[in-house]
């Protein structure tokens, strides 16, 4: 039974890190400037974390067989060893706070950054069970919206009020957003039912759209293509098909795309 | 004490001595058995639930005779899912991990550890079980209700919890009765934790100074602490919530919202005042869940290895520190919520701060292992089991705890495997072990030891095969809460895991009928089990098993002795009883 239940959590937790090690499964392919400091801290984490858990559960099945009952032997009485204790207090604390520092740098640059001027500004609306998006067009300004206008039945998602001119250029999709490549992207989230999480895996972007707030998130895509926008955060029945498109274009890909859809309008 | 001897008769009829029973040891067993009753509702809603993540398209006509409206049409509906999510995550946090640990194991066993004929308060005992039965009872009525049963998780968040059935199925009456039944639980535990500390604190023989009380008993009281100052919190939260609901208030809802083509008539609320009220008891909470696991852990560690715990006072701190720590953590919930960057870096490092005293608990109960003689009981596989769980679950809250790394784990199937490791299953196992420990004492028959070792080998290789390989989905982006993982690209190539998982899990549940099977069966038909099978130190084992009502009969228990004395050097045995003669201790 002691030998059986050590090669158990030998065996455990070789299998465990060793399918981490192999990568069978691991995150999606990055394609955004400041994931790859996201992806570093995980991994770094991932490695001390597997360490620890390691070791740990090494030394439960080596203790489990090593100290066996043996006849009508006594254990020893030994419970105390205050320079033990206080050495492995302080290492962890070391490693603990030490780690969260670290990781606190990384979440400072990426969310307190803020977008430039220049970037280009989408505004994301969630709700049951589709992506809103809008961008401000020539004028470089959203229009006025109103909750009361809204109507899904005649395709006003968003209450956009016509009366407001600079609501005219404005150009809204649903379920389908394109940005260029290389180029910093400000997004305003917003809900306008229950909250939302806008999640692009391969972005390392996520973040929760609440309903009376507009919550900004700024990236820079790296790679051209289409990736999949999925909602994060459990919004009602349809949540697992709340899906919308990303197509990641090169900068006069996107101008085009973006007064075809205007012009279309 | 003498002057409870007059107070302290048996009552005869069966009423006063198994249902309204005021015996602290009946309402143990009462609320040990609403557990396992909850347990097994919990994890037959979970079977549901893989298996719509393992096949979503597939058809199960036997089911779709049995629930007509959850399987209408044939597959299982997304609906149907996320209400047996919702009620599996609500009835075994509230019903299971709440209940069994402290209020279960904790009423039997709290007075009888400081030598106390009862609670201090046992009218107050009485009704804080029979609440909870209301609670119980309407919990289970949510799952039957008009409607639909509620499908917002367990967390509710607003405003989907709190707009009623515009925003979807199941979140109008069954939604409203699942916020009155977890009102209705707030109250009773509240109840239960004040009836907790006045027992520890007043009522403890002579001689059980508070550094001789057992660790469970410090987990007991500790745990107390927290569900006083954490129910209350929930308590008004919840009140909050249904006057949303139902009296027209606007805590959790904002202004211009438009739900299936209706403008809502609220405004003003903050969805975020949500999270932080419901995550302010939350968080406590999985320390609620757990900390009693450690305390049995410690407790078994030490009988079985034959030794005394390692660090005695050091496992006291720690248990405090991680009481104290646990109701400034909170906000790790929200990383991705809205909440300010600033107060996650705050909480990012609270957060890693309670790993340090969780770390030194491991490291005392490896070296309590160190030099021991230990003995392989089924009570004690399952502590080894906990040990092994406890760090398996421990070392992800150091990834989950950067609001960095959460940008890519939050919500995804890591945070599953996370919280199902440490504060479900190895909670679970510190309830299977404390059941295996102290069955003789509570039924005067042992349990079978040979079925008990299969079901623990069993449960620990499904529980590993179950939430190991969700680690692996969740760092390739697999997001929880999903009714299927189908419609995604980036989802799909997961799929074969899932299957993976949902065989895992539907084996370990059935093996679990082994665990109830050798319950009843020795219950009724157990080797009889004499007052200290395990040559065990602390009170409960110097008198009867099952004890009497009084508990110690005759005794005035006098404590002489740490709760931990095995292998005194010189000592005439290996371990000395507490009420032991003092001269006995150290020659």
């Amino acid at each position: 039974m002691p030998l059986a239940l050590a090669f158990f959590f030998w065996a455990m937790a070789l299998i465990t890190v060793a399918l981490f090690i192999a990568r069978v499964w691991w995150l999606p392919e990055l394609a955004s400037a400041h994931g790859g400091a996201i992806d570093d801290q995980l991994v770094l984490t991932l490695v001390l974390a597997g360490i620890v858990f390691f070791l740990a559960q090494a030394a439960l099945g080596y203790f489990i067989w090593r100290f066996r009952a043996r006849g009508s032997e006594r254990a020893s009485y030994w419970h105390e060893n205050p320079k033990m204790e206080v050495t492995w207090t302080v290492a962890t604390a070391i490693l603990f706070i030490g780690l969260g520092i670290q990781g606190n740098r990384v979440w400072a640059k990426y969310i307190l950054t803020q977008a430039p001027p220049d970037a280009v500004t989408v505004e994301v609306t969630g709700q049951q069970f589709a992506w809103n998006m809008r961008y401000a067009g020539a004028d470089g300004k959203f229009g006025r919206t109103d909750p009361k206008l809204i109507n899904d039945a005649n395709a006003n998602f968003l209450g956009l009020d016509e009366a407001d001119p600079a609501a005219h250029d404005d150009v809204l999709t649903q379920n389908l957003m394109a940005i260029p490549v290389n180029r910093p992207i400000g997004v305003i989230l917003r809900a306008k039912d229950v909250t939302h999480s806008f999640y692009v895996p391969q972005l390392r972007v996520k973040q929760d759209a609440v309903p009376g707030m507009g919550i900004r998130v700024t990236f820079t895509a790296t790679k051209t293509g289409e990736f999949e926008i999925a909602c994060a955060e459990l919004c009602g029945m349809q949540h697992y098909k709340m899906r919308g498109r990303l197509l990641v274009m090169s900068d006069a890909d996107y101008e085009k795309w973006l007064k075809d859809r205007a012009a279309a309008q | 004490m003498a002057g409870h001897a007059a107070v302290m008769e048996a009552p005869t009829g069966f009423i006063r001595k198994y249902i309204f029973s005021i015996d602290h040891k009946v309402i143990g067993i009462q609320y040990l058995l609403l557990a396992l009753f909850a347990v097994f509702l919990g994890m037959v809603l979970s079977a549901f639930m893989r298996l719509r993540l393992a096949w979503p398209e597939e058809k199960w006509p036997l089911l779709q005779q049995i629930f007509p409206q959850g399987f209408a049409g044939g597959p299982m509906t997304p609906e149907f899912y996320l209400a047996m999510m919702t009620m599996h995550g609500t009835i075994m946090v509230f019903f299971v991990l709440t209940t069994a640990p402290l209020s279960g194991f904790g009423n039997y066993f709290l007075p009888i550890q400081v030598g106390a004929r009862d609670m201090a308060f046992p009218i107050l005992n009485m009704l804080s079980f029979w609440i909870t039965f209301v609670a119980m009872a309407v919990m289970v009525m949510a799952l039957f209700a008009t409607g639909g049963a509620p499908i917002a998780g367990w967390t509710s968040y607003a405003p989907l919890s709190a707009l009623g059935q515009v925003a979807g199925p199941g979140l109008g009456a069954g939604q409203t009765l699942w916020i009155v039944s977890i009102a209705i639980f707030c109250v009773a535990s509240l109840l239960t934790s004040l009836n907790f500390l006045t027992t520890t604190l007043n009522l403890r023989a002579r001689g059980m100074s508070l550094l001789r009380m057992p660790l469970t008993v410090w987990a007991w009281f500790t745990t107390a602490m927290l569900a006083l100052l954490a129910f209350p919190v929930l308590l008004a939260g919840g009140i909050l919530l249904l006057l949303d609901r139902v009296g027209g208030t606007s805590f959790f809802i904002p202004g211009g919202l438009v739900v299936s083509d209706q403008l809502i008539p609220h405004q003003g609320g903050s969805p975020l005042l949500w999270q932080h009220l419901f995550w302010f008891f939350g968080h406590p909470e999985v320390y609620i869940a757990i900390l009693p696991g450690m305390g049995v852990t410690s407790h078994i560690l030490s009988t079985f290895a034959r030794k005394p715990v390692f660090a005695y006072k050091a496992m006291v701190g720690a248990i405090f520190a991680i009481g104290f720590i646990s109701y400034i953590v909170w906000g790790h919930h929200m990383f991705m919520s809205g909440m300010s960057p600033f107060s996650s870096m705050a909480f990012s490092i609270t957060t890693l701060a309670v790993g340090v005293p969780s770390a030194i608990k491991t490291f005392n109960w490896l070296a309590t292992l160190w030099g021991g003689q230990i003995r392989f009981t089924s009570s004690m596989l399952y502590a080894l089991g906990f040990v092994s769980l406890f760090v398996s679950g421990g070392v992800t809250g150091m990834l989950l705890a950067q609001p960095a790394v959460d940008v890519a784990l939050h919500d995804t199937y890591f945070v599953v495997a996370h919280f199902h490791i440490i504060m479900g299953v190895a909670a679970i196992f510190g309830i299977f072990a404390g059941l295996h420990f102290w069955f003789p004492k509570m039924f005067g028959r042992m349990m079978d030891e040979r079925l008990g070792k299969i079901h623990f080998w069993i449960t620990i290789a499904g529980v590993y095969a179950i939430f190991m390989p969700m680690h692996y989905l969740g760092v390739a982006g697999a997001l929880r809460r999903y009714a299927q993982l189908t419609e995604f690209d980036f989802l799909r190539p997961m799929q074969p895991l899932h299957q993976f998982i949902t065989v895992a899990a539907f084996v370990t549940i059935a093996a679990q009928l082994i665990f109830v099977f050798n319950f009843f069966y020795s219950m009724f038909k157990g080797k009889r089990a004499g007052a200290n099978p395990w040559e065990a130190t602390t009170l409960e084992w110097i008198i009867p098993s099952p004890p009497p009502h009084d508990n110690f009969g005759p005794i005035e228990p006098v404590v002489n002795h740490g709760p931990y004395e095995y292998s005194v050097p010189g000592a005439a045995k290996d371990h000395i009883m507490q009420t032991a003669p003092a001269e006995e201790a150290r020659r």
